[in-house]
């Protein structure tokens, strides 16, 4: 399949700073591509350079295999929808959508007609006449995208478009946005720093942090498999045990914990004796007094600190005996498990094949009051 | 609320009202009641006064008058296009271009010539351009001369002047539009495939017409009303409307003239301002915010 973007070894520097440092990556035809990273890893300085405004350092970008470095942005086939929209206050509806396509000197009846298409193609076929400020927050999201699509880019760039909406009209234009980039067929390429949002519409994410891409891949991979420290903690929850691991007597790894006692390892190839690890466990990999017939080699005894209760996304706070750590686990909501109250005490096991460790690492993905 | 807190505040109210009311009653509105009466008021062949409009009539038969007057608004509009051509520019470098350091700086440089007279501004520059001047000594000094010129007395230098003279007013009411403008507008018309005089034109203008107006009529009116700029550095053939005016009631001692041309220059220039207020589809509420 042929790539839509193609972005080779790219670096920008702002004096002595490196924002982006050597990423590469190909987005093919059609697809959804997030880039997932928190504040200052350097994503949108990225996608700055693939619409234009930034000059790279070092690098290239093509898109569908021509080279874009001399090319001003207002005659790339990308298009830009800002984090705060930018649609243009002195403009309606239509002025906005078409202000592209006059650039293009394209007659006033081609125009009328693509305008009113698009605007069905979002759900807005009446509101063509109306001012801007006259728009919620969700219709005004859908213009701009309009407004970029209306100009059939090969490239969309998004750049956190949601990130002012409310939590529950995100949640709606989350899945609106899939349904009209599968709708369109258009490449977009997406970023963010909520792993929700990366993860529910893309095909393909890539984590990115302190200007380089930690990992790319499907968004289960992501989750199941993460290559790295950072994106066992930035995709999805877990939780981090730090262990020491050891060999026993069979040339087996086992993790000592902070109770002192051992758990087996599994999944993680390229341990080394003696040397502290990470350990990621995910809340769901943690099953709630498991019964002995289930055979779960790693078990721990733990507190209940509190329950997290949240519909079908319930947690419980717990903290292991011997350890002064807090550890999450899901609660499933099926009555099973609606005896369990604070303070008591409960068994907690988990599979070693779901458990990966990493090197110890002191990063932080968010900065705690 | 009680009948005594009541009259608390209108007390309150009457000590800051009185002095704001006699002060425009006395000194503004008082005068210019007076100078309309007068506009009106005319002798007779006989020595006798009564009511005319003979004085607002001279200004349309007498083509010196309606001349000076066409003169002077023609060139008040092009004072006004000249500065809003350079102030825009200016503008954009203040509030778009500069770094934030830099940006307080530009402003204090383009704010301390007002701390000065207008009369020493100009005198300044008469020093510069006259036959003895400074820069006719330069020219003459490399040798791009061979004698001296006379760069003052005509009406690219008075222009200049003016413009030199008014340019704070523009600026400032643009600057203060222009800050709000999100640079992120700028961004997606470019990318939207504008090039940058079709910004210009399509965004950045349009959103700066309230700035644009409301200095573009104060420009006008400063440049209409001014006396001292024409006078000085205008030549003997660039008479200001406002120098008819002064002539009339200093040289002809004829007040209830001075006065009919005093209340046209400004019925005339209200007409003008509103014209202008039409043709560009600006709110003058929000202009004068």
């Amino acid at each position: 399949m042929q790539a839509a973007l193609s972005v080779e070894k790219l670096t920008k520097k702002f004096g002595e700073f490196t924002a982006v440092n050597g990423v590469s990556f190909d987005v093919e035809d059609g697809k959804f591509f997030s880039i997932l990273g928190p504040s200052g890893c350097g994503k949108t300085t990225l996608l700055r350079m693939i619409a234009g405004f930034y000059e790279p350092t070092e690098g290239l970008i093509r898109i569908r295999d021509e080279d874009m470095t001399a090319v001003e942005p207002n005659k790339r086939p990308v298009n830009l929808v800002f984090q705060h929209l930018a649609l243009f206050p002195m403009m309606n509806v239509y002025e906005n959508i078409a202000f592209g396509l006059k650039r293009r000197r394209e007659s006033d009846s081609r125009i009328k007609e693509k305008v009113g298409s698009i605007l069905e193609r979002v759900g807005l076929p009446e509101h063509s006449k109306k001012k801007i400020d006259q728009l919620s927050g969700g219709q005004k999201q859908r213009i701009a995208i309009a407004r970029c699509l209306v100009l059939e880019p090969s490239v969309l760039l998004l750049d956190e478009p949601l990130g002012a909406l409310d939590a529950k009209l995100r949640e709606h234009m989350k899945i609106e946005l899939k349904k009209l980039q599968s709708m369109v067929g258009t490449t977009f390429v997406y970023i963010t720093h909520d792993q929700s949002e990366a993860m529910v519409m893309s095909d393909h994410v890539a984590v990115m942090n302190a200007g380089q891409f930690e990992q790319i891949g499907t968004p289960q991979d992501l989750y199941h498999n993460p290559n790295s420290s950072f994106v066992a903690q930035f995709v999805g929850n877990n939780n981090k045990l730090p262990v020491k691991v050891h060999k026993d007597e069979g040339g087996a790894f086992l993790a000592r914990y902070l109770d002192g006692k051992d758990y087996q390892v599994d999944g993680t190839p390229d341990l080394s004796e003696g040397d502290e690890y990470d350990m990621f466990i995910r809340p769901e990999a943690v099953l709630i007094n498991p019964s002995t017939s289930q055979s779960i080699p790693n078990t721990m005894n733990c507190d209940v600190k509190a329950i997290l209760f949240d519909g079908g996304n319930s947690q419980l706070l717990v903290i292991p005996e011997g350890a002064d750590q807090e550890l999450i686990v899901t609660l499933p909501q099926n009555k099973q498990f609606d005896d369990i109250k604070a303070k008591d005490t409960i068994r907690i096991g988990w599979n070693p094949g779901t458990a990966v460790c990493f090197p110890k690492t002191e990063l932080k993905i968010y900065d705690e009051a | 609320m009680t009948k005594r807190s009541a009259r608390k505040i209108r007390w309150s109210f009457f000590v800051f009202f009185v002095p704001v009311f006699l002060w425009l009653f006395l000194m503004i509105v008082m005068p210019q009641i007076e100078l309309l009466r007068m506009s009106f008021v005319g002798t007779d062949f006989y020595g006798e006064s009564g009511f005319t409009l003979g004085h607002y009539a001279a200004f349309f038969t007498e083509p010196i008058y309606w001349l000076t007057f066409v003169r002077t608004a023609g060139y008040a509009l092009l004072v006004t296009f000249v500065v809003l051509l350079i102030a825009l520019p200016v503008s954009f470098f203040i509030t778009k271009v500069a770094d934030l350091k830099v940006t307080g700086f530009l402003m204090v440089l383009i704010l301390v010539p007002f701390w000065v007279s207008e009369l020493v501004r100009v005198y300044g520059w008469m020093i510069l351009l006259r036959e003895s001047g400074v820069l006719n000594k330069l020219l003459v000094a490399l040798g791009i001369l061979k004698q001296p010129v006379e760069m003052l007395y005509n009406d690219v230098t008075m222009v200049m002047g003016l413009v030199y003279t008014t340019m704070l007013f523009m600026i400032v009411p643009i600057v203060s539009v222009m800050e709000s403008l999100d640079d992120s507008f700028i961004e997606a018309a470019h990318d939207l495939g504008a090039k940058k005089l079709t910004i210009w034109r399509t965004i950045i203008i349009p959103y700066c017409m309230p700035g644009i107006m409301s200095g573009s009529i104060i420009v006008f009116m400063l440049v209409l009303g001014s006396y001292l700029t024409p006078n000085l550095m205008g030549g003997k053939n660039s008479i200001w409307f406002t120098e008819q005016i002064y002539n009339q009631m200093i040289i002809y001692f004829n007040w209830n003239q001075g006065a009919a041309f005093g209340f046209l220059l400004l019925l005339l220039s209200s007409i003008l301002i509103w014209v202008a207020l039409k043709i560009t589809g600006q709110d003058w509420r929000k202009v004068i915010k």
